[in-house]
């Protein structure tokens, strides 16, 4: 210890350490529980303290992006685009952060940590321009049978809960949250349970760019407790298990049946290009008609 | 509250709809009813292996018109083996052209067989023969037609270069529309190269079947349809069969998350047509004669035995007098009765248990302190009937404003604003379809986009093509049937 009696100085100087907190609302709250989780490297290191959270901030977190949704899927989608294309801005600008994390959170080198924050920041990009394309690629004027103008559009199905991939804690995050907003839904996202700090630091920049309130909620904590929960939750419109172990998402789809959320549980690779199926999977299709006369 | 009670008297130009018509009955004789009905299973009918039977009867007279085989789990083995033989050795390797001629030909075949096809429905479902006919026939040939024209063109339809089908296709169908849910089924996926086994509704058989025979006359390779009869337990075999690869229901919302969860962990891929509460909303500046017409055609078309049907009339307040007023005054042309007779604007009511259960909601209705109208309308002595009938004074908690009747019954609710319309429209926990109203064309988009439904039907009501997606939101379920779209439930996509 250096004799700061004597006025020595510290040789290096002493980190200041980031709580990692829950996004909820565009706020940042620890567990209305209390609780927190120790967060370890691959190799054993203690990291962070995670914020563990409860039913009840689940429950609290489908109430937020509820209330986002009218805004957000009301919104243009010129006016989407140029938001999520903001939040890839913002990731750019803490590219090194990201770095570090994901360097930290999965073991990676510091190439490779720096290839997964660039194709999360570039996964980002590719998904803010289908904002307003995709009502061009999944919709239709339908030819009917009769005097009658009939379209059919995409419209987001609402709330969606989101098992982000238990490893890939940046890019895998980025690759199932980006498209659920993108076409207005909102978003409940149960972060990677040991792999969570990537993700509070992504709600820094939902936080800090043009996304409104609500649209983005991320949960950090223990999958087990909060996943049945998203499941059963009668307000939520559609689950994403990507999350989720095979074994426990039987379970998790029978839950999902109190009222026939969408789920959705195909498997992908992350370093590879995403295609449109899961872009297009919490989509309704709306379809209009109306009478041609004078 | 007054602004909206019922009008008792009889209209003014009562002579003028004291006219009787005299009986115009479509023959029957067109069609010929076995007596007894095998299952369709690879190409032939057999009886169940059981030797179980049921009787389908005329709602209309509660007459027995067949006996019908009632398969059980060795029937439905036996089917799904068929056509898992028939998809790997016939219908999955043959090219979409292929495919598709054998659909044009069962198109055609419907087309030539209409009426008899429009008679034996009528029969066998109550429904007047004047939508048969015009209605349900032409639109099951039409679907088979459209769909066939996409059963070559698949890698065009923008689901990726190579799509593949899925397997076998395992489809439960409502008693509602039975041919056309059929054809609903059956074209899409055909074209799309799957084999499929058909479940009909228990108390509509008879189409089905018949149009089993149409596979056999236009040479369909065996196992690639086969039709199983019988009730839920035998649609409940069928979706829960090992090697069902895709499951495709419309029914009931209950029936449907059973049939979400029994699928949970498997790879079988759903889609859900279920049920719905739509809102037909009116706004002060409709024309209301046709408004009226299309809150008849919304709720009273079909029995109201229309999952998508427009049981909560929204009115705006202004308006709600005049318009209930015309609503009634067009209720009491309505003809109730023989559904073989080309006047009749409704039919019988389906079965027993629907007419029950639609006795039971109005009943509720009147509990829960709604105000019943109907116009005069005497019933058949025999047969299951119920009169056209609506509620005014209805409030949003009310069971009738709530729950699906399925039956001739409207539930009359006001609003202000056009923001209490959409409030008042999306309060349901359906999202199936939504009829607008309104002279205004910015109006008419804006509450397009803010209806939670699949289908919004503006200035019309109950229009179908097979071009057109229908399928809901919400609890109405998942997936959608009809045009492009209809494509991707019965493709790897």
């Amino acid at each position: 210890m250096p004799d700061r009696a004597n006025g020595d100085r510290p040789q290096t100087r002493l980190g200041v350490r980031k709580t990692y907190k829950l996004f909820i609302g565009g706020a940042f709250p620890r567990s209305e529980s209390g609780r927190s989780y120790p967060v370890h490297s691959p190799g054993g290191d203690l990291l962070a303290f995670a914020a563990k959270a409860s039913r009840k901030d689940l429950r609290d977190a489908v109430v937020a992006a509820r209330g986002a949704f009218a805004g957000w899927s009301g919104a243009t989608a010129y006016n989407r685009g140029q938001v999520l294309y903001r939040v890839a801005e913002l990731m750019e600008g803490r590219a090194a952060q990201f770095a570090a994390e994901v360097k930290a959170a999965e073991g990676l080198r510091r190439g490779p940590a720096d290839a997964v924050v660039a194709a999360a920041i570039d996964r980002w990009v590719w998904y803010a321009g289908w904002s307003d394309k995709v009502a061009q690629v999944a919709g239709a004027a339908n030819p009917v049978a009769g005097p009658y103008f009939n379209f059919s559009v995409p419209e987001p199905t609402g709330v969606v809960a989101v098992l982000a991939p238990a490893e890939s804690s940046l890019l895998g995050l980025v690759s199932v949250l980006a498209p659920a907003i993108v076409t207005g839904n909102t978003a409940v996202v149960v972060a990677s349970e040991h792999r969570p700090l990537p993700s509070v630091t992504l709600a820094e920049v939902l936080a800090t760019s043009d996304v409104p309130p609500g649209v983005v909620n991320v949960l950090t904590g223990i999958r087990a407790e909060l996943a049945p929960v998203a499941a059963a939750h009668m307000d939520v419109n559609a689950l994403d298990v990507t999350g989720a172990p095979l074994g426990e998402r039987g379970a998790l789809q029978v839950a999902a049946a109190c009222n026939l959320k969408r789920v959705y549980a195909d498997h992908e690779r992350w370093d590879e290009p995403p295609g449109t199926r899961r872009l297009l999977s919490p989509l309704e299709i709306k379809t209009v008609w109306h009478p041609a006369g004078i | 509250m007054s602004a909206i009670e019922p009008t008792q008297a009889a209209p003014a130009d009562q002579d003028a709809l004291a006219w009787e018509y005299a009986p115009a009955p479509e023959s029957r004789d067109i069609v010929t009813i076995a007596p007894q009905y095998g299952l369709f299973i690879d190409g032939e009918f057999r009886p169940a292996a059981e030797g179980a039977t049921f009787a389908t009867l005329n709602p209309a007279s509660e007459e027995k018109l067949a006996e019908v085989a009632k398969a059980g789990p060795a029937d439905v083995d036996a089917a799904v083996t068929a056509a898992r033989h028939a998809y790997d050795r016939v219908w999955g390797p043959m090219p979409g052209a292929e495919r598709a001629k054998y659909l044009y030909r069962i198109a055609r075949v419907l087309q030539e067989r209409a009426r008899e096809f429009a008679v034996l429905e009528s029969l066998d479902n109550g429904k007047p023969i004047r939508e048969t006919r015009d209605v349900d026939i032409p639109l099951a040939a039409a679907h088979f037609f459209y769909y066939a024209g996409w059963a070559d063109k698949l890698e065009y339809a923008g689901f990726g270069l190579d799509p593949r089908p899925l397997g076998v296709a395992g489809q439960v169908i409502p008693w509602n529309f039975p041919l056309l849910m059929a054809a609903w089924k059956l074209a899409p996926a055909l074209a799309a190269g799957n084999t499929c086994v058909l479940k009909p509704a228990e108390t509509t058989p008879l189409t089905a079947l018949l149009l089993a025979e149409v596979c056999q006359q236009v040479g369909l390779p065996p196992g690639v349809v086969n039709v199983l009869t019988g009730a839920g337990e035998t649609g409940a075999a069928v979706v829960t069969h090992p090697d069902i690869d895709k499951i495709a229901f419309t029914g009931s919302t209950e029936v449907g998350k059973q049939i979400a969860a029994a699928a949970a962990g498997t790879s079988k891929k759903v889609t859900l047509e279920l049920g719905g509460k739509a809102a037909n909303v009116v706004f002060d500046d409709a024309p209301v004669e046709q408004a009226v017409e299309g809150i008849v055609n919304g709720i009273f078309f079909n029995q109201g035995h229309v999952c998508c049907a427009g049981s909560r009339l929204l009115v705006q307040e202004s308006v709600a007098d005049i318009v209930v007023e015309r609503l009634q005054r067009r209720l009491t042309t309505l003809r109730l009765g023989d559904p073989l007779d080309k006047n009749t604007d409704i039919g019988a009511i389906n079965s027993r248990e629907q007419l029950d259960k639609i006795t039971e909601l109005s009943a509720a209705g009147d509990a829960e302190g709604a105000r019943r109208w109907s116009p005069p309308c005497p019933l058949p002595g025999r047969g299951y009937w119920f009169p056209p009938t609506v509620f005014t004074g209805v409030s949003q908690s009310h069971r009738i404003a709530r729950e699906e009747i399925f039956g001739p019954v409207l539930s009359v609710l006001t609003f202000r604003t056009p923001e209490e319309a959409v409030a008042k429209a999306n309060n349901t926990p359906y999202g199936l379809s939504a009829g607008i109203w309104t002279d205004k064309g910015s109006r008419i988009l804006w509450m397009a986009q803010r209806l939670r439904a699949g289908v919004v039907w503006a200035n019309t009501y109950n229009r179908f093509d097979p071009a057109s997606p229908f399928g809901g939101y919400q609890e109405s379920g998942y997936g959608r049937e009809g045009g492009r779209h209809g494509l991707a439930a019965y493709l790897d996509a």
